[in-house]
């Protein structure tokens, strides 16, 4: 049974979480998160879940929660931004590298400092190589489809990684959308049950998980962590598919939007897609033929399909929400161009870091981005690799 | 020991088997080494208390012998023993006097 709803990104996730019914969460709030926990701590107050609710001092003692309530054989939920997530991020590797299927809600927000509550990307960049799933929600029905199946996806036994499903801050987390939810049957008939082979509370087979690990055998568990997010495409592919079947919303790695025959292509995640959208449609119109190449999964990354769809561009821009201080561009750009770089025929190719701070990217800057794709093509020519949209000189 | 390959090892570091630690010895982390003078020894046991290893060998409520397969030489035993009875020796130290002795 569908049901339609206007409910802001926060709201939503909350209800996700809900239908998921984990159990245990433990979280500490944070804004632009806030509304996530607050909202799903009526749930538990009102009996509407099973969820054992953790209310922890720090987030590093969420994600500790988490890990420990996962190897007893719990379903643990979270969710942070920023800040939060800075101060999880020991544990972030901890849980990855312990092989734990939790999922986390990230809502995007810049670090400190200066303080800044609203939306760009540097958070969960940084947790790029914790060894974590990443996808990235355009909008609010993104975060609610994306938050199903990342349970699914993290306790696949192939795959067994955490994921984190990340929205931006306020712009959607704040933002009043139509969504449409499944039933709460279906939601837990899909995810089914979580059975963890290796429980710590199994008293008839003992475990130890986290020992001492030195270079007799560590390399080695890195190497299966290696593998395990190669085999999450498979999960991820999979699990999408299956995710179509139940909602008529089949997912990916990546999204196109008129991408097939685009000359002109942006690489873009999260909210911004959705302005990109506006732009290329207006272009098609006046006859360009401009796309956009969505990545919904940054982790694992999607290179092949990216190769693949990029094939017939004459130019392109990455377009990145966090900079990568002293690297050769943002973090979206730099796995982009090295995807490419392999390939004999590849198009021209610029980064552009916007957003920071929250900083406002709308249809206009958008528009300069593929006007520039198009000087490019014609003279053969990139002028600056990096250009930094909508900062004041 | 052959060690085995990252396809044949439990994922994440787990350890699915009780007790295996036995077979992880750490003795060779040892700089210094405690040697036990029985004639001084009063049995009073601390040594045994105190060893955060395991590596006091105890039998019939007597200390017999110190494990050298999992000491540390941490030096606590030497520190507590209340007559001297266990002094710290550089193993280097050791291993000359072993070959003086040859």
């Amino acid at each position: 049974m569908k049901k339609i709803v206007a409910l802001t990104g926060d709201e939503v996730a909350a209800e996700a979480m809900r239908q998921i019914n984990p159990d245990v969460v433990a979280a500490y709030p944070i804004t632009p998160q806030t509304e996530i926990v607050q909202k799903f701590s009526e749930f538990v107050a009102d009996g509407k879940v099973l969820t054992e609710m953790v209310r922890v001092e720090s987030e590093h003692s969420a994600m500790s929660a988490c890990v420990g309530a996962t190897a007893a054989g719990a379903r643990a939920m979270t969710a942070t931004s920023a800040n939060g997530l800075a101060l999880m991020w020991e544990v972030c590797y901890i849980a990855a590298s312990c092989r734990l299927p939790i999922v986390m809600v990230v809502v995007n927000r810049a670090l400190s400092a200066p303080i800044n509550i609203h939306c760009d990307h540097s958070d969960s960049m940084g947790t790029r190589d914790s060894g974590w799933i990443q996808l990235y929600s355009e909008n609010c029905q993104e975060i609610y489809d994306n938050l199903i199946q990342a349970v699914k996806i993290a306790e696949d036994k192939n795959t067994l990684l955490p994921v984190m499903v990340t929205l931006d801050g306020f712009i959607i987390s704040h933002a009043m959308e139509r969504v449409e939810l499944l039933g709460d049957k279906r939601v837990s008939d899909f995810i089914g049950k979580y059975e963890n082979p290796h429980s710590l509370l199994d008293m008839e087979n003992p475990v130890t998980y986290g020992p001492l690990d030195l270079f007799d055998y560590y390399f080695e568990h890195k190497r299966q962590q290696v593998e395990a997010m190669e085999k999450a495409v498979e999960a991820i592919r999979k699990v999408g598919k299956e995710f179509g079947e139940l909602s008529a919303r089949a997912y990916d790695l990546i999204e196109g939007y008129q991408l097939d025959d685009a000359d002109f292509v942006t690489i873009a995640l999260g909210s911004t897609a959705g302005t990109i959208k506006v732009v290329v449609d207006e272009l098609r119109e006046e006859g360009v033929k401009a796309g956009l190449l969505k990545i919904r999964a940054f982790r694992p990354f999607p290179a092949q399909e990216i190769i693949q769809a990029l094939r017939k561009s004459k130019a392109v821009a990455v377009l990145d929400r966090s900079a990568s201080f002293g690297a050769q561009g943002g973090p979206v750009f730099l796995e982009v161009r090295s995807a490419l770089f392999q390939e004999e025929k590849k198009p021209p190719i610029v980064n552009y870091i916007y957003g920071l701070g929250g900083r406002d990217i709308g249809v206009k800057d958008i528009r300069g981005v593929y006007e520039n794709l198009q000087r490019i093509a014609e003279t053969q020519r990139l002028p600056d690799t990096i250009g930094y949209l909508g900062v004041r000189e | 020991m052959k060690e085995k390959g990252w396809k044949d090892i439990p994922l994440g570091g787990l350890i699915l088997e009780a007790g295996n630690a036995e077979r992880y010895k750490t003795g060779s982390w040892r700089t210094f080494r405690p040697i036990w003078d029985e004639e001084v020894c009063i049995q009073c046991l601390r040594c045994w208390i105190y060893c955060p290893d395991n590596s006091i060998v105890v039998r019939e409520e007597k200390m017999v012998d110190i494990n050298y397969d999992y000491c540390k030489g941490c030096g606590i035993c030497s520190t507590e023993c209340p007559v001297e009875a266990i002094k710290m020796m550089e193993e280097g130290e050791c291993l000359a006097k072993k070959r003086e002795g040859e």
